[in-house]
């Protein structure tokens, strides 16, 4: 067991450096960075004090080391459009990036749930297979069009909610919270629905997938055999057999919520992480985006690492493979 | 069974009769929501091909495209003309034959990006597969890192970096097959892990040991002998992901990351449109989506369809 965590412990510090070795490399040899940190009228001389003093002159692996050094105490250096500290800008987005998905994520696993249960339990009826034909539709609405529909209905022509920003936000210490006023959370609605829209439709197919694998199962026929009620078969026994892949896969789907809110935050001008990264592609801003990337990857290790561990708690079968 | 009877009846069958003969047409056929979808999507397919025939007006010839004629709603509403069926953008391009240009490129991509992928995961499948050992679990491991980030962070990152190591003028040349290579590259993982399975089980029976038994280079064990047995499930990824590819494509020219508003791509008509949401001309950006949706959602239903065709223990 402690072994078990021990290598994918090493597994995942083995990622973050690949990631980061990637993003130093996109730091060092994307554009060059004196040249987006000076103004033009700096001499070559100048120039290449600078470099001497930045230590771009020192071999390959002492500016990687240097890199991940920094990298552990969270400098990223500054960012070359903004003149910020590229930690400063990330820390401000946060907050925004991440009551977003909490909230999406949640309406997800809510709705989602439920409605995968269902219509595994009446697979034949006709609600459930008109959830199933939605939810291929759901698949097939790529996220920024389900918003801009929202913001048509909902902000243009109905005008009930705010169709873009935050709205009025509390600061409690350095973190920024929509939650607490009402203009927050009427802004907070519309980006929600579009980012767990596409997350639900996984959910529900997924749910319904794993539901009917486990209500074929000899224990779930044996319980039914005994003379169970059909709603301690469903509920109890089938339910929870099948939450055990689904919470792996719901792990790994908040990972690609944040990957998706780059998106939502785009159509909703919602002033995230997302949106900041976003920014820095289009103007080939290297610190914000190598920063951006370390920190996505750094989200989905530990992820990864929580659930692969819980994995293990749940299911005793891989307490005895996975020696 | 078709095999069989194509045999019986000698070699008047041709090719078009062992695919009237055999299970899948046989499940085509029998499936109303395939047939249209299929229908759907060549339809959709050989329109934006021709578009140059079919298409009312040329969007991208300027000596066409008249000002005065901007922002015209569609045909049935009033102020619209009868010319411009789905109405005018903002600069006086037809709508829908503006849908067709794009609906081009979005294609383009979206194949493009799919074949690209297919061979390169195919290929890292059947060498992990069959070499097996170092190679494989190098290949794997790197598509474990690779399955755990999604597709589209992986292609706005290698779009971001193609987009700071060319100058700005050759970028958006080249924005179609830049987009080609950051989409493929994010969508090689499924061929490679599901071929490399196939092949593993392959590489057991007694037709491969025949062959190296005979002396056969592995080469051609692999791609001849090999390759032709694994391609099943290699051909119901490639039709989900052809569905995902056009998305992801549509997604990030939405972002303004993808092909340059010279050759708009569905998702670009769609960003282009988005601005003008707000006063009022909604049609810019709704039917341009409805096409995207439509055309995604026929691959998408023909996808499930193949899915469940080939899978026998669904019968």
């Amino acid at each position: 067991m402690i072994l078990f965590i021990a290598k994918r412990a090493a597994q995942a510090v083995l990622v973050m450096l690949v990631v980061a070795l990637i993003a130093f490399a996109l730091f060092r040899y994307v554009g060059d960075p004196i040249n987006n940190m000076v103004g033009q009228d700096t001499t070559f001389e100048q120039r290449q004090e600078l470099r001497q003093t930045l230590g771009l002159n020192d071999p390959f692996f002492v500016q990687f080391a240097r890199f991940v050094g920094h990298a552990v105490q969270g400098d990223f250096g500054q960012s070359y459009q903004l003149r910020q500290p590229v930690s400063e800008l990330i820390a401000q987005r946060f907050p925004a990036t991440f009551e977003l998905s909490m909230v999406s994520a949640l309406m997800a696993l809510v709705i989602g749930i439920p409605m995968g249960v269902y219509t595994a339990l009446n697979r034949k009826s006709i609600s459930s297979r008109l959830f199933m034909t939605l939810s291929l539709v759901g698949i097939s609405l790529p996220t920024f069009l389900i918003g801009i529909l929202l913001i048509l209905f909902f902000g243009v022509i109905l005008r009930w909610l705010p169709t873009f920003g935050r709205g009025e936000v509390v600061q409690i210490g350095w973190w920024s919270t929509g939650l607490l006023t009402k203009s927050g959370l009427e802004s907070l609605i519309m980006p929600a629905i579009t980012l767990a829209i596409f997350q639900m439709t996984l959910i529900v197919r997924l749910v319904r997938a794993e539901m009917l694998e486990v209500l074929r199962t000899d224990y779930v026929k044996f319980a039914r055999a005994r003379g169970l009620k059909p709603r301690t078969v469903n509920f109890t026994i089938a339910l929870k057999n099948t939450l055990v892949p689904v919470m792996t896969i719901i792990g790994l789907q908040v990972g690609s919520i944040i990957a998706f809110a780059i998106i939502t935050e785009s159509v909703f001008q919602w002033p995230g992480m997302g949106l900041l990264f976003i920014q820095a592609i289009h103007q080939v801003d290297i610190p914000i985006m190598a920063a951006y990337l370390m920190l996505i990857a750094l989200i989905f290790v530990i992820i990864n690492l929580i659930v692969d561990i819980l994995y293990v708690v749940v299911d005793p079968r891989l307490r005895v493979s996975g020696k | 069974m078709s095999e069989v009877e194509g045999v019986v009846e000698g070699e008047t069958i041709g090719v078009w009769g062992r695919m009237v003969q055999s299970d899948l047409w046989y499940s085509f056929t029998h499936s109303p929501l395939a047939m249209i979808s299929a229908l759907f999507a060549l339809v959709f397919i050989l329109a934006c091909l021709f578009a140059g025939f079919v298409a009312p007006h040329d969007p991208f010839n300027l000596a066409s495209v008249s000002l005065f004629d901007s922002l015209l709603p569609p045909a049935w509403q009033d102020g619209g003309n009868i010319s411009y069926l789905l109405g005018t953008d903002d600069q006086g391009r037809d709508v829908f034959s503006t849908i067709l240009y794009g609906g081009r490129i979005s294609l383009l991509v979206g194949f493009l990006s799919v074949a690209f992928a297919a061979v390169l995961g195919i290929a890292v499948g059947l060498v992990a597969g069959y070499a097996g050992g170092i190679t494989d679990a190098i290949f794997m491991r790197i598509a474990d890192i690779q399955l755990s980030f999604p597709a589209i962070l992986i292609a706005l990152l290698i779009d971001g970096v193609f987009r700071g190591l060319l100058p700005r003028g050759l970028h958006d040349e080249v924005a179609v097959y830049v987009l080609v290579l950051s989409i493929g590259l994010s969508f090689w993982v499924q061929y490679a892990r599901t071929v490399r399975s196939s092949v593993m089980i392959e590489r057991t029976k007694e037709y491969v040991q025949a062959g190296q038994v005979i002396g056969l280079p592995p080469g051609t064990i692999l791609f001849r002998h090999i390759l032709p047995n694994v391609l099943g499930p290699v051909l119901v990824i490639a039709t989900i992901q052809l569905a995902l590819a056009i998305i992801t494509e549509a997604t990030l020219s939405f972002l303004g990351v993808g092909v340059p508003p010279t050759q708009p791509s569905l998702g670009t008509l769609i960003r282009i449109g988005n601005d003008y949401l707000f006063s009022g001309e909604w049609w810019i950006t709704i039917f341009p989506g409805i096409a995207l949706v439509l055309l995604v959602l026929s691959i998408n239903l023909l996808g499930d369809w193949l899915r469940d065709a080939l899978n026998p223990k669904l019968r």
